[in-house]
């Protein structure tokens, strides 16, 4: 396998879709995306256009103070849903908190995909019943639980595989460090999936790596792929790979996506203070949706059924969204004290007892001044 | 070492010092206790699981983990590479497929580089998950001083975890504590930081197999009148000595240790200092917001009307935990004990 990097810095950026949408060969890639039909290309744009119009719908939320924050994917959708429609239902993700597509994929209902950022919980979804983790907001921590999930399966003699989504940034933490060692000694099923989003908040990726990051994971016995993760068909061809390598004993697979966050790191942020304004535009050129449009268009594909069809989807989920978001009840206020043990703990309890007088004590004039 | 290579390797011949089934009452050691806790609920649980640093092979740098990889073999006895964080974080994954992962940290301070897996992945997940995830992960960590030892060798690190809610936090004092409460822990559903006091670790007594009373209960070692010597962990054994000492002198001091840091039995605590009126704490953690403080403010609370006296505290000083050959300074001992004593009986200012 050429381009599975055992070895030195791996360079060379894999595509299958040029940003024009011409089809590119590979010979490492192509198989793991042979098989697939029109109809399959269809739904990954389909599943791109919803989510991003979620994610645009989510920050029109929070600008009408509907949400306290939102971390925009713009720009990682291939990234996103070409590795997320690669999973099987038995396997188990572990992201950070930008992976929105990601749950997207894993069944997550859209409005409880924004529970966390208006408010109401902080976990949007049970990690068991979706087989994906509450999101790490703490930078790359998630990824030693992926590994850990995935010795876990060794040592239960399942192939499902762990897959660790985290971003450049993250590749600077300890954590992460920690994980590719462990992963590796241990020969875990677990893929890391690093976007490579060029940015860290304001700090561009140059200042957490001199060199490429994919590079890293060789060093450490984990081979690695580079590829364009604006790229439907690499992400998800690469992402297949190393699926496969986990569930056959092959041990853990490193993938850096080369994508870009077009949009803020989070709606708290400016970029104009520290991002210059060609480089949106280059990207920009780089769209993954514009990309796989084309590729559609010149496959005949891209008819006004499916552009209607889509943007009806669409429609539907930003509906859906903005009502669940807004409908989305606030949490008892005894729910404060609840679950911070599985089992009765005789402090948490008492100072339940204590707040509930305390609430119950206004009771007769509804907390108002008589 | 691939994990197709660790399976098929033959399990290290067991060398014949294997701790037989503990089904009566038998004098071990603190640590070979543990690590008879250990072994039983690795028996009784497929999904026990141990991780740590030379844990394996050597059994642990205090043994305590003896014999247990050639038994259960390196699916269940997992050496790890060195890194604390990761330690724990891979429990955390663990956790999420429905093991009960017990680690091992080497030495208190050692604790550190784990410190955010711990108070900001376990203590939270069950409360983040609102109750939809658990973490059974129990953290051993031998704790305190009096070896002799390097720096970062003899911390007493607890009150970082007390603070920290989502974590029970226990201290053993003796071998039948160390067996029953070691179980017991592993049992829990919520993640327990298990102390275990290292210079007591070969110090032996009586065990049985029983799983005892609740870890969560404080136990009166000595009855006593006059004063409350209240202490958990190595000290426990010098405040028995204390008050053996002070009923030399006539006084009666009840000694309780507390077992279980988070929650603390403030009932138990509660219903001996309406006996005495007089309380005295003891750890060898530095005093500024340690234990001592917050139990002596919440006894203040509940029973102000009953204390004839300002709580004394005897701790460690305020400082980094010194060298080897000041740690007898450092470290409450007997004297010192006897000293809060008396202050809190008013016989020494």
């Amino acid at each position: 396998m050429n381009t599975v990097h055992t070895g030195g810095t791996p360079d060379v950026l894999l595509q299958l879709l040029s940003p024009a949408g011409v089809r590119l060969a590979d010979a490492d890639l192509d198989p793991w995306v042979a098989e697939m039909t029109g109809n399959d290309l269809a739904a990954l744009y389909r599943d791109m256009v919803v989510v991003r119009r979620i994610d645009a719908e989510a920050t029109a939320l929070q600008r009408q103070g509907e949400l306290g924050l939102w971390p925009p994917l713009l720009g990682q959708e291939a990234a996103q849903i070409g590795s997320g429609r690669a999973l099987r239902a038995d396997d188990f993700v572990f992201s950070s908190y930008r992976e929105n597509a990601v749950a997207w994929c894993r069944g997550v209902a859209p409005t409880d995909i924004l529970r966390v950022w208006r408010g109401t919980a902080q976990s949007g979804w049970d990690p068991l019943v979706h087989r994906m983790a509450t999101p790490s907001i703490i930078i790359g921590a998630q990824t030693l639980h992926a590994t850990g999930w995935a010795m876990g399966a060794r040592f239960d003699g399942a192939d499902s595989v762990a897959v660790a989504y985290f971003g450049d940034g993250a590749t600077s933490e300890g954590d992460v460090n920690e994980a590719l060692v462990f992963a590796a000694s241990f020969q875990a099923p677990v893929v890391f999936f690093c976007q490579n989003n060029h940015w860290a908040i304001s700090e561009p990726v140059g200042l957490q790596a001199r060199a490429g990051i994919a590079g890293r994971a060789p060093g450490f016995g984990i081979p690695s792929l580079r590829i364009d993760g604006n790229d439907i068909l690499a992400v998800m061809a690469a992402t297949r790979l190393a699926l496969n390598r986990a569930r056959t004993g092959g041990g853990p697979t490193f993938i850096e996506a080369v994508t870009y966050r077009m949009g803020p790191h989070t709606t708290a942020d400016d970029p104009t203070r520290y991002r210059p304004a060609a480089e949106l535009e280059e990207w920009a050129k780089k769209d993954p949706i514009l990309r796989l449009g084309r590729l559609l268009d010149s496959l005949g594909l891209l008819t006004p059924e499916l552009e209607a069809e889509t943007q009806a989807v669409a429609d539907a989920t930003a509906a859906e969204l903005r009502a669940g978001c807004i409908g989305l009840p606030d949490p008892e206020p005894l729910t404060v004290l609840a679950n911070v043990y599985a089992t009765p703990h005789t402090g948490i309890d008492r100072q339940r007892a204590e707040y509930a007088a305390y609430l119950a004590s206004f009771e007769p004039t509804g907390g108002k001044d008589s | 070492m691939t994990i197709e290579t660790i399976r098929s390797s033959p399990l290290p011949a067991a060398n014949g010092q294997a701790p037989v089934p503990l089904t009566e009452t038998t004098t071990l050691t603190l640590a070979k206790a543990i690590n008879a806790g250990l072994r039983r609920a690795m028996l009784d649980d497929p999904k026990v699981v141990l991780l740590g640093e030379d844990i394996g092979a050597l059994g642990g740098v205090f043994r305590v983990t003896s014999d247990l990889l050639a038994e259960f073999g390196p699916n269940r006895v997992v050496d790890t590479p060195l890194a604390e964080s990761a330690i724990i974080g891979t429990a955390v994954g663990l956790a999420y497929r429905g093991y009960r992962p017990v680690c091992e940290i080497q030495f208190d301070g050692f604790i550190f580089p784990g410190f955010d897996q711990i108070v900001s992945q376990v203590a939270r997940f069950h409360y983040r998950t609102q109750g939809a995830l658990r973490m059974p992960i129990t953290i051993r960590v031998p704790f305190g001083g009096g070896i002799g030892a390097a720096e970062h060798h003899s911390e007493s690190p607890e009150a970082y975890f007390t603070h920290t809610s989502g974590l029970r936090v226990v201290a053993v004092s003796n071998p039948q504590d160390a067996y029953s409460l070691i179980r017991q822990a592993i049992a829990s559903d919520d993640p327990v930081l298990f102390f275990e006091p290292k210079r007591r670790y070969h110090v032996a007594g009586p065990v049985s197999p029983q799983l005892g009373e609740s870890f969560e209960r404080a136990r009166v070692v000595a009855a006593g009148t006059d004063v409350t010597l209240l202490t958990y962990g190595a000290l426990v054994s010098t405040a028995t000595d204390a008050a053996l000492a002070a009923a030399d002198d006539g006084i009666s001091v009840e000694v309780i240790d507390l077992r279980s840091l988070s929650p603390i039995d403030y009932a138990t605590v509660e219903a001996s200092i309406r006996k005495t009126g007089r309380l005295v704490v003891t750890h060898e953690a530095s005093r500024s917001g340690g234990l001592g403080g917050e139990i002596i403010a919440e006894v203040t609370e509940r029973c102000f009307d009953y204390l004839e006296a300002a709580p004394v505290r005897v701790t460690g000083f305020d400082i980094p935990y010194p060298t080897a050959k000041l740690e007898g300074h450092h470290l409450p001992d007997l004297d010192r004990m006897l000293d809060g004593v008396d202050r809190v009986l008013g016989r020494r200012r």
